[in-house]
């Protein structure tokens, strides 16, 4: 199962890596989105300050469905899915393998857009929360791939798609925004006063909505993609 | 003919809960004739809930291979509908009633948050169910979408409580709608609404699903129709040919 994982995540990094659409679309996106919330909001910085960590998730979240969205575009056309399938993989790898994929991409894209929202912002960041925001970013992403892969595969050459995965993945994912952005508050400091340890309960919320998708991506995943 | 004496006694027990609602029980001591409403907005919340339950059990029945059958899925997505519209007017009649009494249409209470984003996530399950697709695939993405959204409703849920408990609750919400006693009659009416909605959203599952079978069949039945009719169109059309 781990082989094939890394078999078909590889696939799926190199295959980003070539093509370049991550870098030239889904992060400029997301770098425009947070642009987007600085026009609505305010210029002179109080309020972007203050809301940066559930603006940041907020950009992370409409990202990562362009990224799952992705990772299973690409497999639509010549039918790579059942090709996978066909070549003897383990379900459960190829789950992993596409999820940790876009995990992989989403992290780095968390990476840019934290910096991103410390220079337009102005939001701060302390060296006491690097772990909190470190493990925060790392769980949420977990869950947030897993979901987009398990949505991915469920909505995979289906038409209007394009407009049917937003309604289904944003629900779902709303966790990740709340708690996401609650653990980041506590990491960054943005509140006076706010302890770097209040962030931790939040934290494990997180840890079970991360668990609970990835357990039910590997468990249902073949059945998921059988001849779709 | 069952179905019509179900559907008729749950119209009758709506009436009465009705006569019972608005003329015979009185106004509330704190809220006045804004307490009607509580005739009407628990019981519809009940069974859009009911209606959710019902859609995940048979959505884990169909996916479960020893316990396949077609009517599961009939029956989850008749339900996964019917709650749908309970609990729009469940979101619709919370807020006439949170007007009057908390001052406000909405809050974003851990309850009212949940219900919302369910709303939104059978939304899409409905959604998915309409796009074409062969009866087994739609079955199966239907039943999985189900359970995505029966499992991260309790996330959705937690993680509005703990927001709301680690910060200071708004004052209005601290007017309490349940503090009210409910005395014997109000308790009655309430209980005998409790029947008739849910006797109400068995007779729609029953005349719902029975419909999606026969959609099923029809579709079913006119493809064939369509084969036998060219069939027959090439074998007339082959004495045609050779009479000429």
């Amino acid at each position: 199962m781990w082989r094939d994982a890394l078999l078909v995540a590889g696939k799926d990094l190199r295959i980003e890596r070539r093509s370049r659409v991550a870098t030239a679309q889904v992060l400029p996106f997301a770098v425009l989105v947070l642009a987007l919330f600085a026009f609505a909001l305010d210029t002179d910085g109080r309020i972007l300050r203050i809301s940066a960590p559930g603006l940041f998730w907020i950009a992370v979240l409409l990202a990562s469905m362009l990224a799952a969205q992705r990772s299973f575009a690409v497999e639509v056309d010549d039918r790579g899915l059942d090709g996978m399938r066909l070549s003897g993989l383990d379900p459960a790898g190829i789950f992993l393998g596409k999820a940790g994929a876009v995990a992989i991409e989403l992290l780095v894209l968390e990476g840019l857009l934290l910096i991103g929202t410390a220079l337009l912002y102005d939001s701060p960041l302390r060296g006491s929360g690097a772990v909190l925001l470190i493990v925060t970013c790392v769980l949420a992403t977990a869950g947030l791939a897993s979901v987009g892969a398990i949505y991915g595969a469920l909505s995979a050459g289906l038409r209007g798609r394009e407009t049917l995965l937003p309604l289904l993945y944003l629900p779902v994912t709303a966790p990740v925004l709340l708690t996401g952005a609650k653990a980041m508050e506590a990491a960054m400091g943005v509140t006076p006063g706010l302890q770097v340890g209040e962030g931790w309960p939040w934290v494990r919320l997180l840890g079970v909505f991360a668990v609970l998708y990835v357990a039910f991506g590997v468990l249902a995943f073949g059945a998921l993609v059988e001849e779709t | 003919m069952k179905t019509r004496i179900l559907g008729g006694a749950s119209f009758l027990i709506l009436a009465v809960v009705v006569y019972l609602g608005l003329w015979v029980t009185g106004p509330d001591v704190n809220q006045g004739q804004h307490v009607r409403l509580l005739y009407v907005h628990p019981e519809v919340a009940w069974v859009a809930y009911v209606a959710f339950g019902v859609t995940s059990l048979a959505s884990v029945l169909w996916l479960i291979p020893a316990t396949r059958r077609h009517v599961f899925d009939h029956v989850a997505g008749a339900s996964a509908e019917i709650g749908s519209v309970f609990i729009a007017l469940a979101l619709i009649t919370g807020a006439i009633w949170g007007r009057p009494t908390w001052g406000t249409w909405w809050s974003w209470d851990p309850r009212m948050t949940t219900t919302l984003m369910l709303f939104m996530l059978y939304l899409g399950v409905l959604a998915l169910r309409r796009l074409p697709a062969t009866f087994d695939a739609r079955a199966r993405r239907s039943a999985f979408a189900a359970l995505l959204a029966f499992i991260g409703v309790p996330i959705v849920h937690q993680s509005v409580v703990w927001r709301r408990s680690l910060h200071q609750l708004p004052s209005i919400l601290k007017a309490d709608i349940t503090k009210p006693e409910i005395h014997g009659l109000q308790l009655w009416t309430m209980l005998l609404s409790f029947l008739g909605f849910t006797l109400v959203y068995v007779w729609l599952l029953i005349v719902r699903t029975r419909l999606a079978r026969w959609e099923d069949q029809a579709g079913d039945q006119s493809l064939s129709d369509a084969i036998a009719a060219r069939r027959a169109e090439a074998v007339t059309g082959t004495f045609a040919q050779v009479r000429s």
